[in-house]
């Protein structure tokens, strides 16, 4: 039996954007064991429940995570809202449900340029981020900020997107869309990326439902699961199937994502097509009581929120499960096994979130 | 498997002009809706202090005797919850981010009285 030796991966290393840190226990160049660690970076984010009121904690929830804000600040706004048995108007579910696409692309394009950086493609990470910052401009536009979108609201939304922008930002969709699949044609085709990530990294099907993945780490193990087709927002009025590759290695979660940016600019454009008119917003009086369970697809997969109001405007209790959380035991059996110069490419493929995590 | 599948994206980046601008001579402007600082036109507020109530990180501090509204630039998140509560109306995001400071304390705080004479004054 060959030498066995420990090499930490982590908390700082120049893949991770944040921290998580992994005991890599090798033979040789084998990777035989991953013990991952977190616990950097806690923010204590569900006990401040105790000190703003429920209307405050939607500015927090979007905060939890600086990708995917806005869908956090949607799942929270949906657990209140059913609580308090708040009717949203139309209009409300179909501009969440375009900002959310467009946070899922920008999520996305994020990625997939931290992915070519994985492993190496240094000229494909800066192209895919070059496109990201056209989406970047459109989310600023509409909302006011870049990535904490500050537009969700308990009983509808913040801000409303008026005709003429939208048929505009139509237009500058289809011209991104374009420029995205230049992109993620390299990450389909090109030789050298596949080198790197066809094989590596399997996670069978069973083991990815038996270990608990969520979002595209499911999807890309052939199992359509998707929370959108729970019927939040204004997505059972918009037609789309779950993207789901049966590749199960690295390359299969790229595909995931790739694809899924395509059916997130063809659910944009039909939300533009069908949004109605009316208010954005329904006034909100009276303190929570109750509890619910709020489940939502984020960028990484479901995220699930858990509220209990006890008709006081502080509520009780709040809970968050992250999608990463949830990926972190299907990371460490994806690591078993593996080559140590593949390890950071199969660390990226579950699009790691370490600030959801630890909240 | 393609080989240089990339190459088309490559040379018409390397034909193109450079997707950087030459900051700090071509500066990248603001949209309208951007959350920039906080702004406030003083002789409007009547100083009610539900601005201060509303902040969901207690950036302002508005003292009705003293006649003073105060913000913690470093406190404020820019989401605007102050400007949708006002009154009155004086309250206003404006697209341009607040100046860097260069220390923690007095620096980040920006005090405005409503007193003739006085106008706006930085501790």
């Amino acid at each position: 039996m060959a030498t066995r030796t420990v090499i930490p991966f982590g908390p700082q290393h120049p893949v991770l954007p944040e921290p998580i840190h992994l005991d890599l226990v090798l033979e040789d160049e084998k990777v035989v064991q991953a013990i991952p660690s977190i616990g950097f970076i806690h923010r204590g984010l569900e006990k401040l429940v105790e000190k703003k009121d429920f209307l405050e904690m939607t500015y927090v929830a979007e905060r939890i995570c600086g990708i995917c804000s806005f869908i956090h600040g949607q799942s929270y706004c949906q657990a209140i809202e059913a609580v308090m048995k708040i009717d949203v108007p139309e209009r409300a579910l179909f501009l969440r449900t375009i900002w959310g696409e467009m946070s899922r692309i920008h999520s996305h394009l994020l990625w997939l340029g931290l992915f070519a950086d994985g492993f190496g493609f240094e000229s494909l990470f800066m192209h895919s981020w070059r496109v990201r910052e056209k989406l970047l401009d459109i989310i600023e536009e509409t909302t006011g900020g870049r990535v904490i979108f500050g537009t969700a609201k308990v009983g509808g939304v913040r801000r409303d997107i008026d005709t003429p922008t939208l048929k505009r930002i139509e237009g500058e969709l289809r011209t991104i869309e374009k420029m995205s699949r230049e992109i993620t044609d390299v990450f389909k085709k090109d030789s050298s990326v596949r080198r790197r990530t066809v094989g590596v990294g399997m996670l069978s099907k069973e083991d990815a439902v038996a270990l608990g993945a969520v979002g595209p780490t499911l999807r890309g193990s052939g199992v359509s699961q998707d929370m959108r087709k729970l019927g939040y927002a204004a997505y059972p009025k918009i037609n789309w199937e779950p993207v789901v590759e049966t590749g199960c290695d690295c390359y299969a979660r790229c595909m995931v994502r790739c694809r899924e940016l395509y059916e997130s600019f063809s659910m944009i454009y039909q939300a533009i097509a069908k949004i109605p008119d009316g208010p954005v917003d329904v006034k909100v009086t009276g303190n929570p009581s109750g509890e619910y369970f709020s489940r939502t697809e984020q960028p990484r997969g479901e995220v699930i929120y858990y509220v209990k109001g006890n008709a006081t405007k502080n509520l009780e209790r709040f809970r968050v499960r992250t999608p990463t959380f949830a990926n972190v035991p299907p990371l460490v059996k994806m690591l078993g096994g593996c080559e140590l110069p593949d390890v950071p490419v199969i660390v990226l493929t579950i699009d790691p979130c370490i600030s959801c995590t630890e909240r | 498997m393609r080989p240089l599948s990339f190459g088309k994206v490559i040379s018409r980046s390397v034909l193109s002009r450079p997707a950087t601008r030459l900051y700090p001579f071509v500066k990248r402007p603001f949209f309208k809706a951007t959350r920039g600082a906080v702004a406030i036109d003083i002789d409007k507020c009547i100083l009610c202090g539900i601005c201060q109530k509303r902040c969901p990180t207690a950036a302002i501090i508005v003292t009705k005797a003293a006649g003073d509204w105060q913000i913690n630039r470093l406190r404020c998140i820019s989401c605007g919850a102050c400007v949708d509560a006002c009154p009155k109306k004086c309250l206003r995001l404006e697209n341009m981010y607040s100046p860097a400071v260069v220390k923690k304390g007095a620096d980040d705080k920006v005090h405005q009285q409503p007193k003739p004479g006085l106008g706006a004054t930085q501790a």
